[in-house]
C-alpha cells in the first residue's frame, strides 16, 4: 500500500513540472514582462525608466531562462523562471502587488473558504443522493418523471441566479439572515448558512440526474434480481444492496473535489464577501495582480492531483475487487 | 438610395462557415445509414423536436445578427463615398425603432414614465419633482396614460389573432408535406399529425410553434409602442439587449467546438491508433491541462489575453472589431481548456476499435493508417463526437455568464447575458427593487439553455445504444 502511494507521488512530479512549464509560459513568454509593466502603469504615458523600476521592484528584470551574466548555479538560480516559477514548488509564492506574501494570505484564507465549501459539499451530497435515490425507488412514475423534469429545469438555470435570487429573497424581502459578509467564532453560523443553502440548491439539478442514472444501472443487474428472488423486501433490496453498490461510483467519483474544497467558489465568495481564497483569486483578476493568479493556478493543480490519487487509494478502499498493481 | 458597405467580421465568417459545415454534414448523414437512422429517431423524440424549434428560433435570431454593414453617410455628389463608423446588423436594421428609441435612464416595463423623480420646470407652477414622461414608452397614447392596461390588452389580441393566423398557414404547409410524402388525402394527414403517427414529432413542432407565435409576435407588436422589458440604467431598451446577446451566447457555444474538435479529435484518435511514446505525449499533454481548474487556466490565459490586447491597441481599427476579436478570443481559450474530456473519451474507443478484425483485416490488406483512421475508424467515432458537441453547448452559454461576472469574459461593451447580469445585479439592492433586466437576462438565457440540454438529451439517447 505505501509502495503504491509513494510511486502514484512521483509520477504526479512530471504533471507538476508540466503545470509549472504552462503557468510560466502563459505569464512570461506569451507576453514580456515589459507588457505587463506597461500594462500595470498605464500603456499611454510610460517610460522606460518606469518600467525598469517597476521590473526590479518585482525581480523580473531577470532573464528569463538562462543568465549568461552570471557563473555557475547563478546561470540557473539568477533567472525568472528559477526565482518565480521553480521556487513555487518549495512553497515560496513571493509577494503581491500589495506587498503581502502570499503564502502566509493563502494559509490565512484556507479557513473561511473550507468552512463554507465543506458543509456545502456534504449536505449536498447528502440531499443530492438521497433525492436520487428516491427518484430511483419510484423509478417510471409521475414522480420519477416530474423529478427528472425538475432536474433538467435546474440545471439549466446559471448559477448566478440562484445566488442572485437567494440574496434578494431570503434576505432582502425576508430579511432572515445577514445578505453577507463572514463572522469568527459561533457567530458564523448566521453568515454561512445562506451561501450553504444557495450552493446545495443549485448543485440537486445535475448531481441527482447523474446519481440517478448510476442507481438505474445498478437496479438492472442480476444480483438484485437474485435478492428480490429471494423474497427480500424492496426496501431492503434498495437500502442494503443498490445503495451500497452505488455508493462506490459516486464516493469515488466525489473524492477528488475533496481537496479542491480549500480553493473555495469564485462565486460564492465574492457575492458574500467570504475572505477566502475565491474572492481572494477574483480580486487578484480584478487588480489583474500577475503574481497571486500564477500562485493560485499551481495550487488549484497541486490539490488537483492530491486528489486524483485520493481517487485512486479509495477504489482500492471500498472495492476489495480491485488490487494495486 | 442609401448605399452600405458590407462588413464581414471574423465572428460573422466563423458563424456561416459553421452553417456550411453543418450543410456538408447533413448532406454527410443523408447518405450515412446509421447515422441517418439515428437522426430520424431524433425527428421522432417529441421533447427533442420541440426544443430544436425553440433552438431555431435563437439560431435566426443570430443569424440575422450575424450579417454586418456600415452605412453610406450623405456626402456630396461626385465626392468618394464615406462610411458610418459604426457597424450595424441587419437585426439592428429590423429591431431599428429598438435600437434608437432611448431614454434618460431606468423604467419598469410598459411604463409611461421614468424609474426616478426628477426636478422639471412646470409652466404655472415653478419647479416640481415628479417622475417625468417617456420619450417614447407609451407615446402613442398621449395624455391618455390610465389606459396603458387596455391598450396593451387590446394590441396583444390583436397581435395573437395574426400570430394564430401565421400558424395556420404553418400547420397547412405541414399538412401538405406530410400528405405528399404519405400519399394519403389532406385530412389523412392531419389526423395523423394530431395523433403523433408521424415519424417526424409533428405534431411537437406545431405545439411549440403556436406557443412561439402567440409570446413572440404580441410581443415584438407591443414593442413598436412601449419598452416590453423596460430600459436600463442608460435607457436602452433591454428586449434589443437581450436579442443582441442571442448572437454572443450561440457564438460561445458554436465557435468554441470549432476549437476542441480538430484538437480532441485529431489527437484522440491518434493517441488511441498509434499507441506507443506518441499515446504517452498526448496522454500527458492532456492530463497536464486538465490538472489546472479549469477557471482558473481560463482567468490566467483570458488576464494575458488582456495584456496582448491593451498594449497592442494599434492592431485594431474599430472598437467593434476589438470586441469580436476578444470575444473569438475566448473562445479560442475556452476552447483549449475544454478539449480533455472528449479526446480521453475517443482515445478510449479507438484503443478498442483499433484491436476489432474488420480494422486488423484492413491492415493485412496493407491499408495506409490515415486511410484506417479515415474510412474505419472515424466514421464509428461520430456518435461520441455528436453527444459531446449537443452536451457541451449550454455548458458554455452558462459559463460565459459567470466568466462575464469574473470580469475574464467578453469585452465589457459588447452585448451579453453575462453583461447584462453584471451590470444589473447591483441593481436589486436599490428601493423599489430594478428587477426586469435581471429577470429578462436570466429568462432568455433559461429557456435557450434548457432547450439546448432536452435536445442534447434526445441526440444522446438517439445515438448512444447503451443508454435506456
Amino acid at each position: 500500500m505505501l509502495a503504491y502511494i509513494v510511486r502514484r507521488l512521483f509520477y504526479a512530479i512530471p504533471i507538476l513540472i508540466g503545470v509549472n512549464l504552462v503557468t510560466f509560459a502563459l505569464f512570461f513568454v506569451v507576453n514580456t514582462p515589459d507588457d505587463m509593466a506597461r500594462m500595470q502603469l498605464g500603456v499611454k504615458r510610460v517610460t522606460p525608466e518606469a518600467i525598469q523600476k517597476w521590473k526590479a521592484e518585482r525581480g523580473y528584470d531577470k532573464p528569463l531562462v538562462v543568465n549568461h551574466g552570471a557563473d555557475g548555479l547563478g546561470m540557473v538560480t539568477d533567472t525568472i523562471f528559477f526565482e518565480k516559477s521553480a521556487r513555487m514548488f518549495a512553497g515560496d509564492f513571493g509577494r503581491a502587488e500589495d506587498g503581502r506574501d502570499i503564502a502566509r494570505e493563502i494559509a490565512n484564507r484556507m479557513g473561511p473558504s473550507l468552512a463554507i465549501a465543506l458543509p456545502t459539499f456534504i449536505l449536498g451530497l447528502f440531499v443530492t443522493v438521497s433525492f436520487a435515490l428516491t427518484l430511483a425507488f419510484f423509478r417510471a412514475t409521475a414522480f420519477d418523471f416530474w423529478g427528472v423534469v425538475v432536474c433538467v429545469a435546474m440545471m439549466s438555470i446559471s448559477g448566478l441566479f440562484y445566488i442572485i435570487g437567494g440574496q434578494y429573497l431570503i434576505s432582502k424581502i425576508w430579511r432572515l439572515v445577514p445578505i453577507s459578509g463572514f463572522g469568527e467564532g459561533l457567530d458564523a453560523w448566521r453568515f454561512l448558512i445562506l451561501p450553504v443553502v444557495i450552493g446545495v440548491v443549485s448543485g440537486i439539478g445535475s448531481s441527482s440526474r447523474w446519481y440517478r442514472t448510476i442507481f438505474l444501472e445498478e437496479v438492472g443487474k442480476d444480483y438484485v434480481r437474485t435478492a428480490r428472488a429471494k423474497g427480500l423486501p424492496e426496501t431492503v433490496v434498495f437500502f442494503r444492496h443498490i445503495l451500497r453498490n452505488a455508493l462506490i461510483p459516486i464516493l469515488t467519483g466525489v473524492v477528488v473535489v475533496i481537496p479542491l474544497l480549500f480553493m473555495g467558489s469564485l462565486l460564492t465568495e465574492s457575492f458574500f464577501g467570504v475572505p477566502g481564497l475565491g474572492s481572494y483569486t477574483i480580486d487578484a483578476i480584478n487588480a489583474q495582480d500577475f503574481a497571486v493568479v500564477r500562485s493560485m493556478v499551481f495550487i488549484g493543480s497541486v490539490l488537483y492531483i492530491v486528489g486524483l490519487i485520493l481517487t485512486d487509494i479509495s477504489y482500492t478502499l471500498v472495492d476489495p475487487r480491485i488490487r494495486f498493481e | 438610395m442609401m448605399g452600405f458597405q458590407v462588413v464581414l467580421l471574423w465572428s460573422d465568417l466563423l458563424i456561416w462557415l459553421l452553417v456550411a459545415v453543418g450543410i456538408g454534414v447533413g448532406v454527410f448523414i443523408a447518405r450515412n445509414p446509421p447515422l441517418l437512422a439515428a437522426w430520424r429517431r431524433v425527428g421522432a423524440s417529441r421533447v427533442g423536436m420541440a426544443a430544436a424549434t425553440v433552438l431555431l428560433v435563437f439560431v435566426v435570431v443570430g443569424l440575422l445578427d450575424s450579417l454586418h454593414y456600415r452605412r453610406q453617410l450623405d456626402g456630396k455628389p461626385g465626392q468618394k463615398a464615406s462610411y458610418a463608423v459604426e457597424v450595424l446588423s441587419l437585426l439592428d436594421a429590423i429591431a431599428a425603432p429598438l435600437r434608437s428609441r432611448n431614454e434618460k435612464t431606468y423604467s419598469e416595463p410598459f411604463a409611461t414614465r421614468l424609474y426616478a423623480k426628477e426636478t422639471v420646470d412646470v409652466p404655472g407652477r415653478g419647479q416640481v419633482r415628479e417622475y417625468p414622461r417617456l420619450k417614447f414608452g407609451g407615446a402613442h397614447l398621449g395624455e391618455r396614460e390610465g389606459e396603458v392596461a387596455a391598450d396593451v390588452g387590446f394590441t396583444a389580441f390583436r397581435a395573437a389573432v395574426i400570430g394564430v393566423l401565421a400558424w395556420l398557414a404553418v400547420v397547412a404547409a405541414a399538412i401538405g408535406a406530410v400528405a405528399w410524402q404519405g400519399g394519403v388525402s389532406h385530412g389523412e394527414a392531419g389526423r395523423r399529425i394530431w395523433a403523433g403517427e408521424t415519424r417526424f414529432a409533428w405534431n411537437a413542432v406545431l405545439a411549440t410553434l403556436a406557443a412561439v407565435f402567440l409570446v413572440v409576435v404580441p410581443l415584438l407588436w407591443l414593442a413598436g409602442g412601449y419598452h416590453v422589458f423596460g430600459t436600463d440604467k442608460v435607457g436602452q431598451d433591454v428586449l434589443y439587449q437581450v436579442l443582441k446577446s442571442v448572437r454572443t451566447g450561440l457564438i460561445i457555444g458554436l465557435v468554441t467546438t470549432l476549437v476542441t474538435l480538430p484538437l480532441a479529435v485529431l489527437l484522440g484518435i491518434v493517441a488511441g491508433y498509434f499507441r506507443g511514446w506518441v499515446d504517452d505525449l498526448i496522454q500527458y499533454l492532456y492530463t497536464v491541462l486538465n490538472s489546472i481548474p479549469g477557471v482558473l487556466l481560463i482567468a490566467a490565459a483570458v488576464l494575458m489575453m488582456q495584456v496582448v490586447i491593451d498594449t497592442h491597441p494599434q492592431w485594431f481599427s474599430t472598437a467593434a472589431e476589438r470586441a469580436d476579436l476578444r470575444l473569438l478570443a475566448l473562445c479560442f481559450i475556452l476552447g483549449i481548456t475544454s478539449w480533455t474530456g472528449l479526446c480521453r473519451l475517443l482515445r478510449g474507443e479507438t484503443l478498442k476499435l483499433r484491436e476489432l478484425e474488420y480494422i486488423q483485416a484492413a491492415q493485412a490488406f496493407g491499408v495506409s493508417s490515415w486511410r484506417i483512421i479515415v474510412r474505419h475508424i472515424l466514421p464509428n467515432l461520430m456518435h461520441i463526437v455528436i453527444i459531446a458537441l449537443v452536451m457541451d453547448f449550454s455548458g458554455l452559454v452558462l459559463a460565459e455568464a459567470v466568466l462575464s461576472y469574473v470580469g475574464i469574459g467578453v469585452d465589457p461593451t459588447m452585448v451579453s447575458f453575462g453583461t447584462m447580469i453584471n451590470n444589473a445585479r447591483m441593481e436589486l439592492g436599490r428601493e423599489p427593487a430594478v428587477w426586469w433586466s435581471l429577470a429578462a437576462a436570466f429568462a432568455a438565457m433559461f429557456i435557450l439553455v434548457l432547450a439546448a440540454n432536452l435536445f442534447a438529451d434526445a441526440v444522446r439517447d438517439a445515438f448512444d445504444p447503451r443508454a435506456a
